[in-house]
């Protein structure tokens, strides 16, 4: 048998994965990562408009700070995120963003003096430091009260992958390049690696591992219309439910990016709100100010999804043969401008539109974009439910995002949770705990098992065609399971998914080619996906009420007394059609930013009994400290550097608080 | 309202396209490398990656092909569009004939059918050509970064925008003759590193790696590799340029 042993195997080479490694490999460890595709091709490189950090070094960013990021955050997440992690996420933020700069990162620079940009559709003269000239700048973002996405043009997750990418190559780390994690070897309480398939030869191998950390992304694919990446099917996460030990949170938080060119699902970024773009109707008329007065185009992704979808559910919408639509207008930020920072925009409107978006408006819907559950972890993104296992980055809930993420956040979660992550891993690593002891019959069985599952789908004779349930799957995903959810629908889509799971272990393959058979490879992933799909659509079905990108028409206000919690979905028995769902409660009490309105969208939320208590003392706090620091007012309220590798810990220098 | 379609008749009939495809398994010692034609309906706004998953879908479950993004942004899916390197998953069909002729990028190791391991090759030369900043400068993350013109830093961008996609090298003449070439992709990476003032190699340093006939001087100014280049980096003028810089390095 075929067996790699290491100190640390990360799954997943996007830059999430690439950065907990390097972190890893810093501390001595010896660490592989294996990647489906070449590293530079993952996911991460689809990420243009930029990275949140509060640098705060431009005319629009000035007085910006960790706190102000932090309530952004929190805000976004409709108060779904976990604080703490909020915390820890802010203020490593400006420091990942440096250490970029520092590995090469081309990120764009303050050019001191006067410049004319876009704000809310007027032409306005913004005049930047002459002390910031050449350091980075910023951009506007959805939810955010300054300009606080960093960028390079609208190529940032390209700059960010390739930057990162070259220093694991520096660093002398091996990436097993097209191979898939199938299955996690554990006895139920530890993990000790993975069993993989090569997907040139089809081959299994054994990878056992002290440490093992799933960093695979989200689970897009599971939606027919997603901007996700072909390969973002979500396995990473699917193999930890499969261990029936380990949970995935919030699954049915799954983010919608507002503009998606229709009807092909390609993003194009943010940043084209951010910089001044807007969204018109079918008569060309500019309809987000008459929902959103306060944050008109630049509310979060929830709400401004929810508003496109509402307006074109009103008859309002622009419509071709593909169905109905809403234009993105950038034509009013200029060809100079878009040739220079939404180069990549225009790009894929010339490609895949035919059109040239400094002349015409390009047609708009909202898709699938972002999976804020996953992998059940804590702040140092140790998976629950087994020892040695890690998980970071989109294929994690750390619990940063909530229910709602907020554009430039996930950029910046992948290598900030990354710094973390990483030295969490290392330090596992240098415990007695992270000693293994490990049985070769526990690594022959697993690798065992997962070959008779493959020999079983190859030799079957059953009459179901994996890509026929594949595409089932995720009609009935984005008709049911979407923007707008009701308990009808829910019910619909969770009966059909668990017929077609059911349906998948009747798969038969029509080729038999040697190698990876392509067709064997979608079989297997199927039976996976469809239990991603239920986690989704189950836990939909229960969470009566609407927080952040989870809307409910049956129950559209926010329940805090009755949900503000976390749910927990496991899969313990690999008969059981649903998951078991279990909660957890987020405590209000420890708080630093009690439950409230966000600023954006509706306000109509129930309250949690603890809510007002808790406010009052946040109050009290604040007056009591009135003469001290900001730093000494948060730690007050919730400390959290603690939490933080000790190299971490240190105070952001800022232009401002350093003069 | 606009028109965000090109062929705006309703009425004109849809095309049947045949998809011809050069297929080989090299997994499979039977295999013989051929071509294979596929007929398909053509769809409005169909691309390469359309339709290709529509032929795996619907005729041929074991047929090989790369994609990732299908938005022309990760370079997975380069493949001889009649007989030109190109990104399959943003070339409409309805810019191509009515036969349309794929292939696998010649040069580099061929996985199956149209999926080859552009991957590899592409580790292998930036372990070669060290395509990272080598600097002993230590960085302290909580102190403000080191400031940059802006100007500077988007000429950098211009050319950190290459996706290592492969094209440059299945366009290139000398690639086809001599096997350790490191070909456009190669030269503009130490075109890129070298106008960063974040690394700290030299000149010399950089003769080093490319100051050979394997390097910047065994390019023959074809020029393919700036016809195909998918992002339209600036490889005419950076090849030249860094070919001056390197020749009087290399004369000195």
């Amino acid at each position: 048998m075929d067996v790699i042993h290491t100190d640390v195997l990360v799954i997943g080479g996007g830059l999430a994965g690439l950065r907990a490694a390097l972190g890893a490999r810093k501390r001595g460890q010896k660490v592989i990562i294996l990647s489906l595709v070449p590293p530079k091709r993952s996911h991460s490189a689809a990420a243009q408009g930029g990275m949140q950090a509060s640098l705060g070094n431009t005319a629009k960013g000035a007085g910006d700070n960790e706190d102000i990021h932090f309530e952004d955050t929190v805000r976004g997440s409709d108060w779904g995120a976990d604080q703490e992690v909020a915390r820890m996420f802010v203020h490593t933020a400006p420091k990942a963003v440096r250490e970029l700069a520092a590995w090469g990162v081309p990120w764009n620079r303050v050019q001191a003096g006067p410049r004319d940009v876009i704000i809310d559709s007027q032409r306005v003269t913004l005049t930047e430091p002459e002390a910031a000239h050449g350091l980075i700048t910023a951009r506007d973002f959805g939810g955010t009260k300054k300009w606080r996405t960093c960028y390079v043009s609208d190529g940032t997750g390209h700059a960010m992958l390739y930057a990162v990418s070259d220093r694991t190559i520096a660093e002398g780390i091996p990436v097993h390049e097209r191979m898939e994690a199938v299955s996690l070897i554990h006895d139920g309480e530890r993990c000790y690696g993975a069993i993989v398939r090569n997907l040139i030869s089809g081959k299994l191998l054994a990878y056992v591992a002290r440490a093992t950390c799933i960093a695979t992304g989200g689970f897009g694919r599971i939606y027919q219309s997603t901007t996700n990446a072909v390969i973002n099917e979500g396995i990473g996460a699917a193999i930890a439910l499969d261990t029936g030990v380990v949970p995935l949170a919030n699954m049915e938080a799954v983010q919608f990016h507002p503009t998606a060119i229709f009807p092909a699902g390609i993003l194009v970024t943010e940043g084209c709100r951010g910089d001044g773009g807007l969204l018109r109707d079918v008569d060309g008329h500019r309809f987000m100010p008459d929902y959103e007065p306060e944050k008109k185009e630049l509310a979060s992704r929830d709400v401004v999804s929810r508003r496109m979808e509402a307006h074109i559910r009103s008859g309002k919408g622009a419509s071709n043969r593909f169905g109905e639509h809403l234009w993105l207008d950038i034509t009013l930020l200029g060809e100079a401008h878009i040739n220079g920072k939404l180069r990549e925009v225009k790009e894929i409107c010339q490609h895949f539109l035919g059109i040239d978006p400094a002349k015409q408006w390009i047609p708009v819907r909202p898709a699938q974009h972002y999976s804020m559950g996953g992998i059940r972890t804590d702040a140092h993104g140790a998976a629950r439910g087994l020892s040695g296992l890690f998980a970071c980055g989109e294929a994690a809930c750390w619990d940063l995002h909530g229910f709602n993420r907020l554009g430039g956040n996930s950029v910046a979660e992948t290598v900030v949770a990354g710094m973390i992550v990483g030295e969490a891993i290392a330090d596992f690593c240098a415990t007695p705990e992270g000693d293994m002891h490990v049985s070769t019959a526990l690594v022959r069985d697993c690798r065992e098992q997962e070959n008779a599952r493959f020999a079983d789908i190859a030799t079957s004779r059953g009459q179901e065609s994996a890509s026929v349930l594949m595409q089932r799957m995720q009609a009935i995903m984005s008709e049911k399971v979407g923007i707008v959810r009701n308990g009808v629908d829910l019910t619909v889509a969770v009966d059909e998914l668990k017929s077609l799971l059911l349906r998948s272990r009747q798969i038969g393959l029509r080729s038999s080619a040697p190698g990876a058979n392509p067709e064997l490879t979608t079989a297997w992933r199927v039976q996976k996906m469809l239990k991603l799909a239920l986690c989704v659509a189950y836990g939909a079905l229960q969470r009566s009420e609407s927080r952040g990108a989870h809307f409910r028409e049956d129950y559209p206000r926010r329940d805090d007394a009755q949900w503000l919690k976390r749910t927990l979905a496991f899969w313990r028995d690999p008969e059981q059609r649903v998951p078991t769902l279990e909660y957890e409660n987020l405590d209000v009490r420890h708080m630093e930013l009690p439950p409230g309105w966000r600023g954006y969208g509706a306000r109509d939320a129930i309250e949690h009994p603890d809510t007002a208590r808790r406010q009052a003392e946040v109050e009290q706090i604040r007056a009591r400290l009135a003469e001290a620091d900001r730093h000494a007012v948060q730690q007050s309220l919730m400390p959290f550097r603690h939490l933080l590798p000790t190299h971490l810990r240190g105070p952001n220098a800022r232009l401002e608080e350093t003069a | 309202m606009i028109s965000i379609l090109r062929r705006k008749n309703d009425t004109q009939p849809t095309r049947r396209l045949c998809i011809q495809v050069l297929r080989h398994n090299p997994a499979d010692a039977a295999s013989v490398p051929h071509l294979q034609a596929f007929e398909i309906a053509e769809a409005e706004g169909m691309t390469l990656f359309i339709a290709l998953n529509e032929i795996r879908a619907t005729q041929d479950p074991s047929l090989q092909f790369d994609f990732v993004c299908r938005a022309g942004i990760c370079g997975s899916c380069a493949m001889l569009i009649d007989g030109r390197p190109g990104l399959a998953c943003r070339t409409l069909t309805r810019d191509l004939g009515t036969t349309i002729t794929l292939a696998p990028l010649p040069f580099f190791e061929l996985i199956g059918d149209l999926s080859v391991n552009t991957g590899k090759w592409m580790r292998g030369t930036s372990e070669r050509l060290q395509t990272w900043i080598h600097s002993s400068a230590q960085t302290d993350l909580d102190a403000l970064e080191a400031p940059m013109e802006p100007e500077l830093a988007e000429a950098i961008y211009e050319l950190d925008r290459c996706i290592e996609c492969g094209c440059c090298i299945a366009g290139c003449g000398t690639a086809q003759m001599r096997e350790k070439f490191v070909g456009a992709v190669g030269l503009n990476k130490i075109a890129r590193f070298r106008l960063d003032p974040r690394d700290d190699r030299s000149n010399d340093d950089f003769y080093e790696l490319i100051g050979d006939d394997d390097g910047v001087f065994g390019c023959m100014s074809l020029l393919g590799c700036h016809d195909v280049c998918p992002k339209q980096l600036p490889l005419q003028t950076q090849i030249a340029y860094l070919r001056r810089k390197m020749a009087v390095i290399g004369l000195a």
